[in-house]
């Protein structure tokens, strides 16, 4: 009898996974190799991740996808509007869908809903990337200052967590846009307010990060090789930064990505409340802050709101997944 | 006429907006025509008929009225109640010494005697006023209703810290001593110099200056009488001693009250009242959405508010041919404009100042504000056309469709030497959807001459006091145009140009709803019309201090404001009064 053929491909898939791609290489896989083989083996995952990419296209190339799918964001179309019958709604079904205005119009003014939900997802992401990198910074810089050092710093930056995460955020949030200047910091105008909401999404949220960061140095810090490194007489820098911070880019990462669409939601949520973006820009938020007088006409709340909740939901979706490729003990 | 005044004109407007989402409206100009009594089925059947006939009449007497009310009613007092429809409303329950007559359209303008036997009887130079009460009008106690009750009614009405927010008219006005703080706190105070009571019959008022338009004065609750010995201040709004038709029975504040048949009132002391129906019923704070519902199924009757209907009804009716015959369009003595201000440059050149009357988009402002039956009619004066003394004129046409005439408003900006446009700014109330509409079709609209506007928006509560009203503020900032409202207390030139045309209402510490209008000879033309005893020649001067403050620039007139209402099936001698722009509660009467 002879062997058959395939014989030689069933005792390579016996081998474990992780020396599976390397096998005939001398060296092993890396952490993000591996974590990157489980993530591509998670289909929701990449298609959040997926269509992540394809709104940060749409965010950058606005310009050009409203230029040819739609009119500029700001402008009226009040002759596609049911002016003589008193009504206001946009003239024709589905809040007047059509090729020129794929999503519809606005009732009263007419404004392309497309347009402005593209131009949206700009304020959107912008305010939502950098806020969430704000509290990725404090949060990781004290975080690990605090678990690594110990003692009464420990004890100074846990209480001012504590106080953070006890702050009304909300209210602060709509008494501090609502006092604020129009010039202040050389800024004026939307330049400033969007300022203002990422400082106020970000400065307030890193207590989240932070106690996480705190938590996982800790226990990092009694760690073998973080031992073995102090006994070999290398300074706090260097362990910081050698030892601790390449253990701790997985959380970060991953807190990263599900702190964004909660703070797509806040600036929503703050847009809504009237402190977000100055009319006429467009923002999700704002639409729908716009579409509620109009709530005979659903498809103006339609649009902007499947934008915040696809979005939010991708972000979720490619969050979890990143959790489970980067740290597969962590429970759900 | 005083601050105070100034402040709870807008604060009501205020309310009226944040209380209707959209306050719904429909233009149509009152086509139906149907002459009174000719037949309550065809004039039951079209649009707007109420607003100039009388729908469904009926001397029938009996039944009930069921009246609802969006909110909680501002206060029953009517020493300090300061809505038009609660003014409508209080003169079932009390007896002014004038009143609106109830009657359709422009009549229901007109003042009749109602405590008083006749008007006013003026000295020559308009500062004293004689007023000749009727006999025999008595409280619902059974005790007569004197001069000297109306005097306290007067008075007290002046104390400002029991009555905050009530009409302020006559503490400015009335020559009363100094120090005088109302018969609560100085109550052996000798009030003559201000008001007289020669006998039970007579009261004669003395003011400070010529006031022409008296009459209007006399109209306003505050001179239903009080009687002295039941007057509980403040808690008076929940015991108030009637002298209408009608008193007050099983009143919950914040729930419900009913008003019932006042078997001490004597029709024939009261020429102008027909009291038909037994009872009122009214429910407070009831959800507006549940209130045009149940006006559509005939559950309930009138919505006392008045504020027009929600935009899911409004669709509704606006779609509904039958439905539409059943609801009414009326004008109500409102402008919702845009102040144009002087001292912003370049609008400190009377030709920038045109180009924004010729660029802007008419129909874009008024569709900002519901379009024309929700919104209003396209104004071009600042006076409604439903108050006497409005000239119809337009002093900037903006072409046939409205939408704006663009070679004059380029040519306006070549006189004014800014050919290419230049930049301001426009603030708006960030709280009222309908003022961002507005100043998002102005950035529109300007923007095709290159005038190019930013949006600025200010919470509504310190609007005039820290922003648009406040001078330094609005010249630092860069307020060229400011988005504004005016609604008149009575249907008169004076209860709605005072305060917005005057410019000597405009103080350097904000406050003032005049942000604009700052002409000297508008200001002299003011003082002489208070002067003019004759009603025709005055209502005349009102109509040019309006033209003249146009030729200005210094206004937009936005649009006059309308309200879809729907009319009761229940009821009977439904009209629409021109008064208060609202169906006339005094007539209705119920079929059950």
């Amino acid at each position: 009898m002879t062997l058959p053929p395939e014989a030689g491909a069933e005792a390579e898939a016996a081998i474990p996974e992780a020396v599976l791609v390397g096998a005939g290489q001398t060296e092993g896989r890396s952490l993000g190799q591996i974590a990157w083989m489980r993530l591509k083996r998670d289909k929701v995952a990449l298609a959040g991740g997926a269509f992540l990419i394809f709104l940060i296209l749409v965010a950058i190339f606005a310009p050009l996808i409203v230029k040819y799918l739609g009119s500029p964001p700001n402008e009226f179309h009040q002759e596609l509007i049911d002016t003589a019958g008193g009504t206001l709604a946009p003239i024709g079904r589905f809040g007047g869908m059509s090729w020129d205005h794929l999503m519809g119009i606005e009732p009263v003014n007419g404004r392309d809903i497309f347009s402005r939900v593209v131009y949206g997802s700009r304020i959107s992401l912008l305010i939502a990337f950098l806020a969430t990198l704000l509290s990725v910074a404090i949060g990781t810089t004290l975080g690990i200052i605090s678990g690594f050092i110990g003692g009464w710093t420990d004890t100074l930056t846990s209480r001012l967590m504590d106080i953070f995460l006890a702050f009304p955020l909300l209210v602060l949030a709509i008494a501090l846009a609502g006092v604020f200047p129009d010039q202040a910091f050389g800024l004026q105008g939307n330049q400033l307010r969007i300022a203002l909401l990422i400082f106020i999404i970000g400065f307030f949220n890193w207590p989240y990060i932070g106690r996480i960061i705190r938590g996982q140095t800790l226990s990092l810090r009694e760690r073998e090789f973080v031992e073995s490194a102090k006994s070999l007489g290398a300074r706090r820098g260097y362990i910081l930064r050698t030892e601790m911070l390449p253990n701790l880019i997985a959380p970060i990462l991953v807190y990263s990505t599900l702190l964004i669409p909660t703070n797509i939601l806040f600036e929503a949520a703050l847009s809504f409340l009237g402190v977000g973006i100055r009319p006429p820009t467009a923002s999700w938020g704002g639409m729908l802050s716009d579409a509620v007088v109009f709530y005979t006409q659903p498809h103006f709340m339609f649009w902007p709101g499947m934008a915040i909740f696809i979005t939010v939901l991708a972000f979720n979706l490619f969050g979890d997944g990143l959790r489970d490729a980067l740290d597969p003990r962590a429970n759900r | 006429m005083n601050h105070s005044k100034s402040w709870r004109v807008r604060s009501l407007a205020a309310v009226g907006v944040s209380a209707t989402l959209l306050v719904a409206a429909c233009g149509g100009g009152g086509g139906a025509g149907n002459q009174e009594g000719s037949g309550s089925q065809s004039a039951q059947a079209a649009f707007n008929a109420a607003s100039s006939s009388v729908v469904n009449p009926s001397d029938k007497k009996g039944g009930t009225l069921k009246f609802a009310n969006p909110g909680d009613w501002d206060t029953l007092d009517p020493g300090e109640t300061y809505y038009a429809w609660s003014w409508n409303f209080a003169r079932l329950y009390g007896r002014a010494l004038m009143m609106f007559n109830a009657a359709p359209g422009k009549e229901g303008n007109q003042l009749v005697p109602d405590l008083a036997e006749g008007p006013g009887k003026a000295s020559g130079d308009a500062k004293t006023w004689t007023y000749k009460l009727r006999k025999g009008v008595k409280f619902d106690d059974g005790t007569e209703a004197t001069s000297a009750d109306v005097k306290y009614a007067v008075l007290r009405s002046t104390d400002k810290q029991t009555f905050p927010n009530g009409p302020a008219y006559w503490e400015g006005l009335l020559d009363l001593p100094k120090g005088y703080k109302g018969p609560y706190k100085t109550p052996n105070m000798n009030t003559d110099s201000a008001i007289e009571t020669p006998d039970k019959y007579t009261i004669v008022f003395h003011t400070k200056a010529p006031f022409a338009a008296f009459d209007y004065l006399a109209q306003q609750p505050d001179t239903m009488p009080v009687p002295k010995d039941k007057d509980t201040g403040a808690k008076y709004r929940n015991s108030i001693v009637s002298t209408g038709p009608y008193k007050f029975e099983g009143l919950q504040p914040g729930k419900s009250f009913n008003l019932v048949r006042n078997d001490q009132w004597d029709p024939a002391t009261d020429p102008n009242r027909k009291a038909l129906p037994d009872r009122i019923e009214v429910t407070l704070n009831v959800n507006a959405d549940d209130i045009d519902n149940r006006l559509i199924s005939g559950d309930l009757d009138v919505d006392v508010a008045a504020l027009g209907v929600q935009p899911a009804a409004q669709s509704r009716v606006l779609q509904d041919p039958a439905l539409k015959a059943t609801a009414d369009n009326p004008l109500s003595a409102r402008n919702w404009y845009t102040s144009i201000n002087p001292t912003v440059p370049p609008l400190d050149n009377i030709e920038c100042r045109k180009a924004i009357m010729y660029a802007m988009d008419h129909t874009g402002y008024q569709t900002a504000y519901g379009g024309p039956f929700a919104g209003g009619d396209m104004a071009t004066t600042l006076l409604p056309p439903n108050i006497p003394g409005h000239a119809d004129f337009d002093l900037y046409p903006n072409g046939p469709d409205h939408k704006g005439d663009l070679d004059a408003a380029k040519k306006s900006l070549e006189a004014c030497g800014q050919p290419n446009g230049f930049a301001t700014n426009i603030a708006y109330r960030a709280e009222r959807p309908k003022e961002k509409a507005t100043a998002e079709a102005f950035q529109q609209a300007l923007g095709r001459v290159g005038i190019k506007l930013t949006l600025k928006p200010y919470p509504q509560g310190d609007y005039f006091a820290q922003y648009a009203g406040l001078p330094p503020y609005v010249v630092k900032n860069k307020l060229g145009l400011a988005t504004n409202g005016w609604a008149a207390d009575w249907p008169d030139g004076f209860g709605f140009l005072s305060q917005v045309v005057d410019s000597r209402v405009i103080r350097a510490t904000g406050g003032s709803s005049n942000t604009s209008v700052r002409i000297p000879e508008v200001d002299q033309m003011l003082d002489k019309a208070l002067t003019e005893l004759d009603t025709d020649k005055r209502n005349q001067m009102w109509g040019e201090i309006d033209r003249r403050v146009m030729e200005e620039a210094v206004v937009y007139p936005g649009v006059y404001s309308k309200a879809l209402l729907l009319r009761s099936k229940n009821a009977t001698n439904i009209m629409v009064t021109d008064a208060y722009g609202e169906y006339d509660y005094l007539g209705m009467g119920a079929q059950k």
